[in-house]
This record gives structure tokens, sequence and C-alpha cells, in this order.
């Protein structure tokens, strides 16, 4: 593909093949971690969030859509952390919020700009979808995820937590 | 932003940083150590959270205010150029010390990063926004944990009020007032550190209250200052040596 006729659509389908190093079934446009892309001089320009600021996965992420915006639309690239807007769950996908169902994890409820603890009860456990369920803790195998348990199927799930 | 307003916010953050890259530091300490699985979990990730404010707030100072490399600034100091409050030193000591500290000390962060989302300093007002939404799970954590505990027995209660009657001079302290803190608020940074230490208590009295446990005196109580003016206990210098013991073996490879 030559630069000339590379457009942002085509930036955009080569964000589709990021994905997320610990929930490889999401891309990183399904996760909402980018907030601009610009064509300029002939640069990929694109602008991403991490979900939580200790992110270890950041610099990796980047890196990758470095790599595949590169690979696949033949342009140099440029990835920057957009300082002005900060990660929050509202900002999955319908999209991802169903994959993530089917990967097993249960997705966050969507919150109105303040988040109370209360939002965490009753989560849909993703396997059996009884909300006969309780937080277990609020901590999990990634900074993103919480840990609960289903009371009917009897199965420990996770859950992408939400974040305001 | 003239130098003195510059050397205040430089001097606020870095307090700030300090705290959550030393208190990260000991939570990481529970890995591998936890009395049940899930809290072995939540330390570790209060941890992993607590370092990437600290890298974040460090990075503030790289990119705005003339600072250094994060990594050279966190691993390379000496224990009496830290700012960190006394709470934030101290050993992990047991698990209801531990668990009393990450309380008292995440519901003052929360308290202080509420304040900063005014802040006229645009930097940390954006990083504020996020820090906050991530610090309620700390502050949910700690909450279930304090009520499970008190809750638990008569054993179980006065072991928690045993730890608030220690941990509550050492987090008075975190509010040690700076020289600076007047232009601070004139300038809107933030309200001060008397302000947040009155909307702290204010917070945590009806969370303590709740646990059947009583919250000492502030008035009989002399909080424990110092750390921010580089006056520690002896267990910085240990804790200093350890972290930063591995970084000092090379302090120019990468990562």
């Amino acid at each position: 593909m030559t630069t000339g006729t590379t457009t942002i659509a085509d930036i955009y389908a080569a964000l589709e093949q990021v994905m997320d190093p610990e929930i490889p079934v999401l891309n990183v446009l399904e996760l909402g971690m980018i907030t601009g892309v610009t064509l300029y001089e002939g640069t990929a320009h694109i602008k991403m969030i991490p979900t939580f600021a200790a992110c270890p996965a950041v610099s990796y992420i980047q890196q990758n859509i470095r790599a595949t915006v590169n690979k696949l639309t033949g342009l140099p690239v440029q990835v920057t952390v957009d300082k002005e807007v900060h990660w929050q769950s509202n900002r999955l996908t319908d999209t991802a919020k169903e994959k993530l169902q089917h990967f097993g994890i249960a997705a966050p409820q969507v919150h109105e700009g303040e988040l109370r603890a209360e939002i965490m009860l009753n989560t849909p456990c993703p396997h059996c979808h009884s909300e006969n369920t309780y937080l277990r803790s609020p901590f999990g195998s990634t900074l993103c995820r919480a840990i609960h348990y289903c009371k009917d199927c009897g199965m420990v799930f996770e859950q992408f937590k939400p974040v305001e | 932003m003239n130098a003195a307003l510059q050397k205040a916010i430089t001097t606020l953050i870095t307090s700030m940083a300090d705290d959550a890259l030393i208190l990260g530091h000991r939570n990481s300490e529970w890995t591998g150590l936890g009395p049940i699985m899930e809290e072995d979990i939540a330390f570790s990730s209060m941890a992993q959270d607590k370092i990437g404010h600290a890298w974040a707030l460090y990075r503030i100072l790289q990119e705005h205010l003339g600072g250094e490399d994060p990594d050279q600034f966190a691993f390379m100091r000496a224990a009496k150029d830290f700012t960190c409050c006394h709470l934030a030193e101290l050993p992990i000591g047991g698990y209801d010390f531990s668990l009393m500290r990450h309380f008292l000390f995440d519901h003052a962060e929360a308290v202080r990063y509420e304040s900063l989302q005014q802040c006229s300093f645009e930097p940390l007002q954006q990083l504020s926004k996020k820090v906050k939404g991530e610090l309620k799970y700390h502050t949910l954590h700690a909450d279930a944990w304090l009520l499970q505990l008190c809750r638990g027995g008569e054993e179980s209660r006065q072991r928690m009020q045993a730890a608030l009657d220690r941990c509550f001079p050492l987090a008075a302290g975190i509010f040690e007032p700076g020289p600076q803190d007047a232009l601070l608020a004139d300038a809107g940074i933030y309200p001060g550190e008397q302000a947040l230490y009155d909307k702290w208590l204010n917070t945590i009295y009806p969370l303590l209250v709740n646990a059947s446990l009583n919250l000492p005196d502030p008035a009989e109580v002399a909080p424990q200052y110092g750390g921010r003016y580089g006056n520690h206990t002896p267990h910085l210098q240990a804790l200093l040596q350890e972290m930063g013991e591995v970084f000092r073996l090379d302090p120019t490879a990468g990562w």
C-alpha cells in the first residue's frame, strides 16, 4: 500500500488488528483506548490512553500499534499518550462487552460518572447468567479485573471492573 | 508560573509520590504472604497501582517542573531527600496494622485527589481524575475488611482498635503542614493540609463508628511529623537499600 492512497479508515482497520495482551480477544479500539487518529505529512499520528495508570502493558501496546499499523499501511507511525482524556470503563464498546462475556469475563456495568460500591453487587455470571452472585475481591489477576462468586453455578469468575 | 510557586508544587508532588512509592513497596511485601489468596492479590495489586501513581507524579515533575528521570529520582536519592510520611515507611507488621494503615492512608489519598479535581496546575488536575477513580477500589477494599474484622469477634475487634490507636498519630502525620501551604492555596493548587485533615476526619469517623471502633480524640493526639522535612524513622533507609539494590547494580541499564 502506498502512502498516497492510505486513508484514516485504513489506519482504523489496522488498529483493529492490535489486540490487548491481557485480554487477547479485544482490540485497542473495542477497549476504547484510541482517542484520535490523524494523517499528517505522510505520518500516522495515533493518540491512545492506558486503561489503568499502572498498566504494565502500555509501552508494549504502543509498540504493537506502531509495528502493526506500519506493517499494514506502510506509513511511519507516531503513538502518543493523550493526557486530556482519561480512560473509563464506559468507553468499552458493546462488541467488546459481548466478546468479554464469551471469553468468560463479566463486562463492567455502565455507570453515570460517579462510581458507587453497590454497582459491583449482583454482577451477572458470564457462565450461567445468574445474578445470585457476590463480589469476592475488588482485585483480580490483572488491575482491570475483580473476582466474583456465583452462588447458583458455583463458579468463581472475573469481571472487567467498572472504573469512573 | 513564578519560581516560588513552581518550587512549592514540586514539594507537594514529591511528597505525594514518595508516599505512594514507599507504601507501594510496603504493600508488595505481602506478595506471597497474604493471609488468604485474595488478600495476597489485593495487596499486590494495590502495590502496583501505588507505584504506577508514583511514577505518573514523578513524570509530571520531569515533564513540567525540570525534574529528573523518574527511575533515577526514585532509586538513587538518599533517605533524607525523601519526603514520605512515617506511616508509609513502617514495616508491614501484622495484618491488623497493614490493614488499618491501608484504610487510613487510602482515605487520606482519596480526599487529596478529590480536592485536586479543581487544581489550577493542569497536569496534576488531569492525573487526579484518573487516580481518584482507581482509588475507589482501594477504599472499597479497606472498608469491607475493616467491617469484617471488627465484626469477627471481640479479639478481632480489639486488635483493630489497637491498630487504630497505633496508626492514628502516624496517619495524622500525613497532613504535616508544609511551609508553602498558603501559597499553594492562594494559587488554587489545593486547599492545604489542615483542610484535607478536617475532611479526612469527617470521612473516616462514620466508617469507624460503624465498625464499633473509637477514634482517638484528635485534640489529644500528637501527630507524628517529620517526614515532609526529610526526618525519617530508621526503617526508610533499610527499605531504600532493598528497593534500589538491583537498580544500583547498573543505573543506566535499559529494562
